[in-house]
């Protein structure tokens, strides 16, 4: 059951990613005015992602009964389920404004989203008394649907913002837009990296002093670049860090970060090396057709719809079950502090909107910075802040 | 700021847009802008109108949207500081906070504590904040909702030329001859939309409802943080922790003694690599200590009438539950969750009374280490007095010997032996590992003869009588952000005018979603669809 489950997981994924590029062809060929074709290649493309997605809901169902509870319960499984809502806010989205621009860009982030899932432990693990409830999947699937329709927005606003922005001078709009597609790049070069390693069973031991002073091992599942406070290799013959880091620093973690940077600046760079130009002008030509209004209110539309998905799965079941776990339904838990702050930065876009001028580019930036914080609430704080959430 | 006279004469109060008597389109602003803004109605409201005494000040500076997307930044901003080091209530108990944060998180950590972000959310000024926040819920709501109520509600039927030709969406079709709006009107029905009718002129409109969504959610939110604010108000809020050993029975703390638990059984089970499911294999082969369960088969007994201080209260069971995390035993208004555990305690000690050379036995005590006895007779002329005793013992200052706390953590006896051969008695203290005698010259010894451990669970005691309010508000909150979020508020109006069919709609937002359903109304019609006047400009 849990190889079924599995190569579901996987199936889906391939066909994600073969239906992006169907959305891709559709867009390319309707500048030869063939409108026929068009609607061909993007029927083909929703089809694939349908039959994807029932392979990734197939993944699910298996995996919920192979380990006896639903899949949602340690960061691999949670983000391949924030993966999957985001595949399905698309779908419904697609149904209603029929662009297929959206799913050139949506399933590439779902990709991204689902391969970075896949670099955590992925064995099913047995619940902790406190996920011992049924609020698990009541809670975490609402606030991950909530949270997924949200990030639609950051797909629109990405849109709208490759093909708004001016390409023939390089501007305070152009650097940042870069930043947040080189932000992309970057998890994907985590990607790689962590796959290549991992694949070659890369492993170094270090032992080393941490903050109160006691004796502590590290094992490296990447070249250490950063060695942990007052390091001695273990591991003969391994690559020997460049620096050292006060015990303070989380050596390992930072290392990691490293890694990932070096890789996406590589890309990056190779990427600009090849087409020479920035990465969103790479892209405009893709968006060309889009009206903006549209990739506008399609962007708004997706907070209309989330928000209230959001505050019920994330702040009113989490308090719900918070109550009944925790005794309180409130307790100032980081991840609780960061769905406060998730849920008042689009109350806030919310009412930005009603004032003039917050349409269109400044809606589609608002966007961004909503994605940021959705994507740091969904990892950073389990990986860097420790709290009652971070059981991964 | 002055009063807006319109043509027919009427004056209008300041922000006016469209004159309250006739419908003009009024004040320079208006006039000369190509489209309405038609945000609350066109309609003027309080915080526009006075601007004179302080009242009117504070209430136009909380009834601006833009304060209140400020306020709600600032706190999210402050909320999110809080989160870079943990608060002071989940840093280990065991150290003072000041030291706390500067060793484990160095400067920046002591810099955290100075400014008091270690309780950031109950310091003055974010509580001020939230306070802030739940001032302007209410006079942005009524600055906005009464006009608005009032603008909907005696909105014309047949508005002027200038109110249809400044909506967003406007078109005119040139007709020859009769044009029949019968059609037009059965496909707006099916649509579902209200029609009202003046000589021919046709309002059509759906979902006004969706307008009141935002002040619908406005309310639930204002209940909730009242609700919040109860929580400070006597009697409606108990939060206590209890340690409760098997078999004991104790008073539960903040029922004023109304209420006794007795712990009858503690369970904690590790996932068992053989016995639970084999899928768990691979993640207990990483982690193998991970905890299945942990519970209290506890019985809930209430107290019996009056009693006086130190009478033995009369008790009646009311609840046997077993508690677990996530199923909290409930009675009345109180919860008994399961918080914590401490296993294996030191409950009970055992000895034996030797002499010391022959190791001859003459008999055998326990001692309570929560209820210690004075005296334990052995028979045949043996006993043993308890002179004192140290629960938790260490050597205080002068090196006399003394006790950290009432929990049996490191337990120390001061005993005097008496036989038949030593009438008077041996002295000897006895401790862990250790055995000092004054005389240095005992006949008799008390042996170490064992332990008895016993599992002792934490319990949390909560009563909150707030959770009514934060739930009634917290449903309000949803229904009006669904109210407002899934349906928007649309309006259609055809009038005829000299061989002229003219259409005009509004929204609310949506704007795709009605030119849709417009064209879909219009199509089987001559009518042109109207044209959205913002795709002009560019």
């Amino acid at each position: 059951m849990v190889e079924i489950s599995s190569n579901l997981l996987y199936i889906a994924f391939v066909l994600y990613l073969i239906a992006t590029f169907f959305f891709a062809g559709s867009i390319k060929i309707s500048k030869d005015k063939e409108e026929k074709k068009t609607s061909r290649w993007s029927l083909i493309g929703i089809v694939i992602t349908l039959i994807g997605f029932a392979s990734q809901i197939g993944y699910f169902i298996t995996r919920w009964i192979a380990g006896g509870h639903a899949p949602v319960s340690n960061l691999f499984e949670f983000t391949t389920f924030f993966g999957m809502m985001l595949v399905a806010a698309f779908i419904i989205i697609y149904f209603i404004y029929k662009t297929s621009i959206l799913g050139v860009f949506t399933l590439p982030v779902a990709l991204l989203v689902i391969a970075y899932a896949s670099m955590f432990p992925r064995e099913i693990t047995p619940l902790i008394p406190a996920l011992q409830s049924d609020w698990l999947h009541i809670h975490v699937t609402t606030a991950a649907a909530g949270e997924a329709i949200l990030a639609l927005s950051f797909a629109a606003g990405l849109i709208y913002l490759i093909k708004f922005v001016d390409q023939t001078k390089s501007s305070k709009r152009t650097f940042w837009l870069e930043t947040t597609l080189f932000g992309l790049i970057a998890t994907l070069g985590f990607i790689i990296v962590a796959t290549s390693f991992s694949l070659a069973d890369y492993e170094s031991k270090f032992n080393w002093v941490d903050k109160r002073g006691q004796e502590a091992e590290a094992a490296y599942h990447m070249p250490a670049l950063i060695g942990p406070h007052k390091y001695e290799s273990v591991t003969d013959g391994s690559f020997q860090p460049l620096a050292e880091v006060p015990a303070l620093i989380n050596a390992m973690k930072l290392n990691t970060f490293i890694w990932s940077l070096l890789a996406g600046t590589i890309l990056y760079l190779l990427i600009r090396l090849i087409f020479r130009k920035r990465v969103a002008a790479i892209l405009q030509p893709l968006v060309r057709k889009i009206d903006l209004n549209l990739v506008d209110e399609i962007g708004y539309r997706s907070v209309l719809i989330g928000f209230p998905i959001f505050t019920l799965g994330a702040l009113i079941f989490a308090m719900i079950w918070a109550q009944m776990a925790w005794t309180r339904f409130w307790g100032w838990d980081p991840k609780e502090v960061w769905a406060l702050v998730t849920f008042l930065f689009y109350a806030a876009f919310l009412h930005l909107r009603l004032s003039k001028g917050w349409h269109g580019e400044k809606s589609a930036w608002l966007a961004v910075i909503g994605f940021v914080i959705i994507m740091f609430n969904l990892i950073a704080v389990n990986l860097i802040i420790a709290g009652l959430h971070s059981y991964a | 700021m002055k009063e807006v006279k319109c043509e027919c004469g009427h004056i209008n109060p300041v922000g006016t847009a469209l004159c309250e008597a006739c419908g003009r389109v009024v004040g320079e602003e208006a006039e000369s802008s190509k489209l309405l803004d038609m945000r609350y109605e066109a309609s003027p409201r309080r915080s526009q109108n006075y601007n004179r005494t302080s009242v009117d000040k504070i209430w136009s500076f909380f009834s601006s949207v833009k304060v209140g997307i400020w306020l709600i930044v600032l706190t999210l901003i402050a909320s999110a500081l809080g989160t870079i080091f943990p608060q002071e209530m989940y840093i280990p108990p065991n150290m003072p906070a000041v030291d706390y944060y500067e060793d484990e998180y160095g400067t920046l950590g002591k810099l955290y504590y100075q400014l008091g972000f270690h309780n950031l959310y109950s310091s003055w000024w974010y509580l001020l904040l939230i306070a802030s926040i739940g001032i302007s819920l209410v006079i942005c709501s009524l600055d906005r909702v009464i006009p608005l109520y009032k603008a909907l509600k005696n909105q014309r039927t047949a508005p002027r030329e200038g109110f249809l030709k400044r909506q967003r969406l406007f078109g005119i079709t040139e007709t020859s001859g009769q044009i029949d709006l019968e059609s037009i009107k059965k496909n707006l029905k099916n649509k579902r939309y209200s029609i009202k009718e003046e000589n021919g002129s046709i309002l059509a409109e759906k979902n006004r409802f969706s307008r009141w969504g935002p002040y619908v959610n406005h309310i639930g939110l204002i209940i909730f943080l009242f609700g919040g604010l109860l929580r400070f108000v006597p009697g409606m809020y108990v939060d206590e922790v209890v340690w409760v050993r098997e078999e004991e029975t104790i008073e539960v703390p903040g029922t004023s003694g109304q209420f006794y638990v007795k712990n009858e059984k503690f369970i904690r089970q590790l996932y068992d690599q053989e016995k639970d499911d084999q899928v768990y294999n691979e993640a207990l082969k990483k982690n193998p200590a991970v905890i299945k369960n942990f519970q209290t088969d506890a019985v809930l007994y209430e107290k019996k009438g009056n009693t006086l201080p130190g009478e033995q209260p009369e008790l009646k069971q009311v609840e046997s539950h077993s508690i677990q995390v996530n199923k909290p035993m409930k009675y009345k208004d109180f919860a008994f969750y399961q918080t914590d555990y401490k296993l294996d305690e030191m409950h009970k000690m055992k000895f034996k009374l030797i002499d010391k050379k022959t190791e001859e036995s003459f008999g055998k005590l326990t001692v309570d280490l929560y209820d210690p006895k004075k005296k334990y007779e052995l028979g045949s002329g043996y006993s043993v007095e308890l002179l004192n005793y140290f629960p938790d013992f260490e050597f205080g200052e002068n090196s006399e010997p003394i006790t950290k706390s009432r929990i049996p953590n490191n337990p120390a006896f001061v005993f005097n032996m008496k036989t038949p051969d030593k009438p008077k008695g041996e002295t000897s203290f006895v401790a862990i590992q250790q055995t000092i005698e004054p005389q240095e010259n005992n006949k008799y010894k008390l042996a170490f003869d064992g332990i008895e451990t016993q599992n002792v669970s934490g319990l949390t005691i909560r009563k909150d009588m707030t959770l009514w309010y934060l739930a009634i508000g917290g449903t309000i909150f949803m229904i009006g952000v669904i109210q407002g979020a899934y349906w928007n508020h649309r309006r259609i109006w055809v009038q005829k005018k000299n061989g002229q069919v003219w259409i005009a709609a509004h929204t609310n937002k949506n704007w795709f979603g009605i030119k849709r359903e417009i064209s879909s109304i219009l199509s089987g019609t001559t009518l042109n669809e109207p044209a959205d006047q913002l795709d002009d400009k560019s």
